[in-house]
């Protein structure tokens, strides 16, 4: 397995605050790969610091062979190109209208003339199943579905290697949530995307993620495939899957 | 990087039966540089009977690449071209079987101008439509702040006292610097201008009717007000709107606190009170202001300034630009409050809303303060 992304002993701090003691992680190429944890366990801020939005204290970030630490500026942006990130609330550009905000990077980046990027931002939108009328909503006139669709189709509009998803179904009925998910299993397929993505959904932990690492007590408690996270012994991970929800879908597996 | 990939691409070689189109380099969005207007520049005006198209040296694509590709390729067949594409890889086949699915129809958004008459009509409809329902929507809100009011003078207890005295420090308390500021400026300003004219008469003294009456009845009354909308009718109306955006109102709603009593009430009623203190403040630093500028520049000792000034000011004219007060107040809170109940879901919107607030602030404060001078003359006053 060739790592994409790979933390070695990450340290964070807020003030007093430890959230992250020597976290040590690797995401292999192609895969979708689960961060998971308890609320304030530190995953959405590993997230942030693996897209370069906050540093950690100390440790290595390596994703697609650069030290995060060490970067000129033109390999920070060249790596920025290369990943796309959807956020849990979509941050959509909310003075553009969705065509707008998925064509924006195109438009500021290339020399693509509008018909073209039009087109390609048409391609993207029915991608990801958004409606055609679609393109000319404004974020606030869109519903929570399609919200996450639309950040979604801007975060792929460079054809991203790498895609970077906070807790994509939080905020999504069942039948949405499960939509969302075979559609990014669908894009991984077209793409060859390796996913990173934070959630706590556990259908979408059983359906899609190829490997995953358990966040807890300010370390990495398990990594590995379900199967394996699912055989340690510790309470957390006992708690998580095993616990009133876990447990139906621990009986019934896939 | 991007930098050492070889830019994008194409050759045109035209031979008797069929023009061959050899394309090569890297077709990223990064990399195809000037090769969209080339295109269009070499291919719109193509003619031929077969077009080979041969993609072999294509060293790397993504979707915006392909989507160029496509783009072109349906162009030259709707020219009439017999067109076929060779020498694309396996990985590039799969992508162009993607674009080609999911592919809009390019004919779809193509939106014809309307005619420049229609679109004003249209606009003129629309403004006026707009500026109805803004009207009615802002009666159906001081209906609702009165009758919220009513309740609380029927039963004062439940009046947010703690919130008003809040607002007053932060409204009235707070303001006190830049009002002293402005209006000392605005004493002194008047004084020079009067000083000027004044002296060529002889009449220096003068200048203390001209200050005290001018600065009581008018200019500390106005200018206070313009500070309060600036400052406190705008943070109203951006306060309010973050809760609208933030869904604090409906909470407030579901849990039958009424936004006008938590929210507004208590922000009208402490601007209703500070103001009039305000412009009494106003007042004594304008004169101060004139005072100044009197001695220094006419001459006119405090004593015999202070001494003129009681023989010239009546207490009416104090009275009547303090009295103005709650006037300018209630508008000036009711307008930042109801902008911002207006504020929608997007954040665009908070600035939108915030500047409309004072605007609308600052014209019904002179409006309001038109009409007193209409009734006031009337009244002889």
């Amino acid at each position: 397995m060739n790592p994409i992304i790979s933390v070695t002993d990450v340290v964070t701090r807020f003030g007093d605050n430890l959230v992250h003691d020597h976290v040590s992680l690797s995401v292999g190429e192609g895969e979708i790969y689960g961060l998971l944890g308890g609320s304030g366990s530190g995953k959405s801020t590993l997230l942030r610091e693996m897209i370069m939005l906050q540093q950690p204290e100390s440790g290595r970030l390596e994703v697609l062979g650069y030290d995060l630490n060490r970067l000129s500026r033109n390999e920070a942006a060249w790596l920025r190109r290369q990943w796309g990130v959807l956020f849990q609330a979509g941050a959509l550009y909310s003075s553009l209208t969705v065509a707008e905000n998925i064509g924006i990077t195109l438009k500021e980046y290339t020399a693509l003339p509008r018909s073209i990027i039009d087109e390609i931002v048409h391609m993207k939108i029915a991608m990801v199943g958004l409606p055609e009328h679609a393109a000319q909503l404004y974020p606030a006139q869109l519903s929570g579905g399609m919200v996450k669709r639309a950040a979604l189709a801007r975060a792929l509009a460079r054809d991203p290697q790498l895609l970077f998803l906070d807790e994509p179904t939080s905020g999504l009925d069942p039948i949405g949530a499960e939509a969302f998910d075979k559609l990014i299993m669908e894009l991984r397929e077209m793409l060859k995307l390796t996913v990173v993505m934070v959630t706590h959904d556990l259908d979408s932990i059983w359906t899609i993620v190829d490997r995953l690492a358990v966040l807890g007590e300010k370390k990495v408690i398990a990594e590995g495939t379900l199967e394996q996270v699912m055989a340690t012994q510790h309470p957390v991970i006992r708690k998580f899957f095993y616990g009133e929800r876990g447990r139906l879908r621990s009986h019934h597996g896939k | 990087m991007t930098g050492r990939l070889p830019r994008a691409g194409i050759e045109i070689l035209a031979q008797e039966k069929e023009t061959r189109i050899q394309s090569f380099g890297d077709w990223r969005a990064e990399t195809l540089g000037e090769l969209p207007h080339d295109l269009e520049k070499r291919l719109s005006r193509l003619k031929a009977k077969k077009v080979l198209w041969d993609a072999s040296r294509i060293s790397g694509m993504d979707s915006s690449g392909m989507v160029l590709l496509t783009h072109y390729l349906n162009l030259l067949r709707g020219q009439g071209c017999e067109v076929e594409l060779s020498g694309l890889r396996e990985d590039q086949q799969k992508l162009r079987a993607m674009v080609d699915a999911y592919a809009a129809p390019s004919t779809a958004h193509k939106r014809q101008g309307e005619s420049r008459l229609l679109s004003l009509l249209a606009d003129t409809g629309e403004a006026v439509a707009g500026a109805w329902s803004d009207l009615v929507s802002f009666l159906a809100f001081l209906g609702e702040d009165f009758l919220v009011f009513l309740g609380l003078v029927l039963q004062p207890w439940k009046m947010r006292w703690g919130a008003i005295v809040k607002n007053i420090q932060e409204a009235g308390v707070r303001a006190l610097p830049i009002i002293t500021l402005t209006s000392f400026l605005i004493g002194v300003v008047i004084a020079y201008q009067g000083a000027v004219q004044l002296q060529k008469f002889g009449a220096n003294i003068f200048v203390v009717d001209m200050i005290a009456i001018s600065v009581t009845r008018e200019l500390a009354p106005l200018i206070t007000a313009i500070v309060v909308a600036g400052r406190t009718g705008s943070s109203y109306t951006a306060q309010i709107g973050v809760m609208k955006i933030t869904q604090e109102i409906d909470a407030m709603r579901i849990m039958g606190f009424e936004p006008h009593r938590f929210l507004v009430l208590p922000r009208v009623i402490a601007v209703m009170i500070a103001l009039p203190l305000m412009i009494f403040f106003a007042d004594i630093i304008g004169i101060i202001g004139g005072m100044v500028v009197a001695n220094i520049h006419l001459n006119i000792s405090w004593m015999e300034f202070i001494h003129r000034l009681q023989n010239v000011l009546d207490v009416k004219h104090v009275w009547i630009g303090v009295a103005k007060g709650p006037f300018f107040a209630w508008l000036i809170a009711m307008a930042g409050c109801f902008r911002g109940f207006q504020v929608s879901r997007n954040t665009e919107s908070i600035g939108r809303y915030t500047t409309i607030s004072v605007v609308n602030a600052i014209f019904l404060v002179i409006a309001c303060d038109a009409l007193f001078s209409v009734v006031f003359t009337r009244l002889g006053i």
